[in-house]
């Protein structure tokens, strides 16, 4: 996206991106997918390596445009030893060197395990790969990932596949203003207006899955996606974010009366 | 006479765990009612975001009957959050029907003159590649309960085999001693299914006279044991119909909910098999387990559980499960033979009973896709 202001690209890891909305796709019909990626002008889209039925039928790298960034999940890892081992098998599938870290050992819940997925951070990063651990909005945590070499940080919003939007509010933001990565809302983003008010916050990058997925119109979704994260990204480019938060400057100076 | 094995006590080499969940499963079971509930108790557990056991036992009440409609449609909610379109295909592989219970109701029955056979690697081999052709990814494993004549070391073999050609392995097999699940863990099998059949103990008893199946509590303690010996998944289900199949259900699902808790990363489902009602006959008796029975359990463990899976079997018909899929099943069965040998043309035994649906995997395939759910052959990686 290009602004009156100049380029406002997303730089995740040294690799350069317009599009500030990344597409899950654990729960789409993959024969939509073309048509959600073309809506929604994601340029980057995660792939559970789970999933990959290389050589076989409905093989979700089939569907996938090239000139996508893909970002393989180690959805299915409980340890960072297993997150490891996934990500390694991606990048022998041509995966490329991004990785999302999945680690979930609860089954009920699907809250990722922030230790485990620092440990997983470190090493990964050490092996070059392009590291975005998946996370429960923590800044301590996210202090640790970004020390491990994280290229972003994404924390969920609310449960997965809750749609409940942004939950974790008030810890995403602190995140925003305390680390110098790009935070990425990961989970529980049902509307788009949620997905507005995540970019007002001043986070970088927008991923959603259930919300269009199970739209009624998923391509009609996808596009209401892209204009709600383009539009919260510039209400925060403008400002605007600063002002929702109380934090505006009165028109004249509230210390003006002070003399010497 | 020689007397009967008491059901309750475990036999020689049956491993006893630490565990009060058969405790807890039984207690609770005991007192559940399910003709305490009415139509408000169910309104209760509808309203809620997350339903407790009490709210689980009206669901599954004579009152919720009348609540299928919004019942379906909070479980096609719920199962969207969860799974969204996805809809997992797998087909089961019997490689042996020997066995040496006399379960009353099962057609692998000891006593039933069928025809026995056990496959050898080579028949399993040819087997496995029948099936890898049609493009699955997801095999189960299952023989007969006879430690004699399909050991485990046989059935060991047999999954290392089937790893070669498929990437999900899962078993249903007699129930196995925490060392052994770790041996077929090692093998490259990765979930256990072990269905107790009925958690009342008296009618337990009475439908299984004979054979080690007739212990209820080494049964009742299987998925804990597969956990320990490192499995990811473990299934639950109850044979509907055998005994009440209210109270069986309520039982089932809260037996799952005892091991999740217990063991967090454990990969839950359940699987609602049931005996079919004499069709025709005018005395209708209030345990038979028609088609709205069946989908009312399976709704009630969708939104009891949301985040299960729960599996749908070729003993319903098309029509039943075409429609479930989406709805509140997530794990369909294609392309199925019963029979010992069945998808090599080279049928050696008899199958262990009939099956409604007999379509292959491209014709389920294409029946997802024709309900708008997306085919998936495998969302599982080995690590």
């Amino acid at each position: 996206m290009r602004t009156e202001d100049g380029p406002d690209d997303l730089v995740i890891g040294g690799h350069v991106f317009r599009s500030r909305f990344i597409l899950g796709s654990g729960k789409f019909s993959l024969e939509k997918m073309r048509e959600v990626i073309e809506n929604a002008g994601v340029e980057m889209a995660t792939m559970a390596l789970r999933r990959a039925n290389v050589g076989g039928a409905e093989n979700i790298l089939d569907y996938v445009p090239s000139g996508i960034t893909l970002l393989p999940n180690t959805s299915g890892a409980r340890t960072a030893e297993e997150a490891v081992r996934i990500a390694r098998l991606a990048r022998e599938l041509n995966c490329g060197d991004f990785v999302k870290i999945e680690v979930i050992h609860d089954s009920r819940y699907l809250l990722p395990d922030n230790y485990e997925t620092i440990r997983a951070t470190e090493i990964l990063a050490r092996e070059g790969f392009v590291v975005l651990p998946y996370m429960y909005p923590d800044l301590n945590a996210a202090r640790a990932m970004r020390d491990a070499g994280a290229a972003a940080i994404m924390p969920l919003g609310a449960p997965i596949g809750s749609n409940r939007g942004l939950l974790t509010r008030d810890f995403i933001q602190i995140l925003v203003d305390e680390i110098d990565l790009p935070i990425i809302v990961d989970a529980g983003i049902g509307r788009p207006s949620q997905a507005c008010e995540a970019m007002e916050m001043g986070v970088a990058a927008i991923m959603a899955n259930t919300a269009i997925a199970t739209a009624v119109d998923v391509g009609l979704m996808a596009r209401a996606f892209r204009l709600a994260i383009e539009s919260g990204r510039a209400a925060y480019r403008a400002g605007l974010g600063r002002r929702l938060e109380g934090r505006a400057e009165a028109s004249s100076p509230l210390t003006g009366f002070l003399q010497g | 006479m020689r007397a009967k094995t008491d059901h309750m006590r475990y036999g020689r080499h049956m491993e006893v765990i630490e565990s009060d969940i058969m405790g807890r499963v039984l207690e609770a079971m005991g007192r559940y009612d399910a003709h305490r509930y009415d139509a408000a108790d169910v309104e209760r557990a509808l309203g809620r975001s997350v339903l407790t056991i009490e709210d689980f036992g009206a669901l599954l009440s004579p009152a919720a009957q009348a609540f299928l409609e919004p019942m379906a449609a909070r479980a096609r909610h719920e199962t969207q959050r969860m799974f969204g379109n996805a809809v997992s295909m797998f087909t089961p592989l019997y490689i042996s029907n020997f066995c040496e219970n006399m379960c009353v109701y099962c057609g692998f029955n000891c006593r039933n003159a069928i025809r026995r056979a056990r496959l050898d690697m080579e028949a399993i081999e040819a087997e496995l590649k029948a099936i890898a052709a049609t493009g699955l990814q997801d095999i189960l494993l299952l023989t007969g309960e006879s430690r004699s004549k399909s050991g485990v070391a046989y059935i060991g073999d047999a999954v290392r085999l089937a790893a070669r050609y498929f990437n999900l392995v899962g078993v249903e097999i007699y129930p196995l001693n925490t060392d052994e699940y770790a041996h077929l863990h090692a093998c490259g099998a990765d979930y256990v299914c072990v269905y107790q059949e009925t958690y009342d103990t008296d009618r337990y008893e009475e439908v299984h006279p004979r054979g080690s199946k007739r212990i209820y509590p080494y049964r009742f303690d299987a998925q804990e044991r597969a956990l320990k010996g490192g499995m990811r998944g473990v299934a639950f289900g109850a044979l509907l119909g055998l005994a009440d199949f209210r109270k069986d259900a309520f039982a089932t699902g809260l037996h799952a909910h005892l091991v999740q808790k217990k063991y967090p990363h454990a990969e839950i489902s359940f699987s609602p098999p049931r005996l079919r009602p004499y069709i025709n006959n005018a005395d209708e008796n209030p345990r038979d387990v028609h088609e709205p029975q069946l989908l009312q359990v399976m709704l009630a463990y969708r939104l009891f559980m949301p985040f299960a899976g729960l599996t749908i079997s070729t003993r319903e018909r098309a029509g039943f499960r075409d429609h479930v899929i989406g709805l509140c099943a997530t794990k369909i069965s294609a392309g199925v033979r019963v029979d010992i040998g069945g998808h090599t043309g080279e049928e050696q035994g008899d199958g262990q009973f009939e099956i409604s649906d007999s379509r292959s995997v491209a014709e389920v395939h294409a029946m997802i896709l024709k309900r708008g759910l997306q085919p998936v052959y495998t969302d599982y990686v080995r690590v």
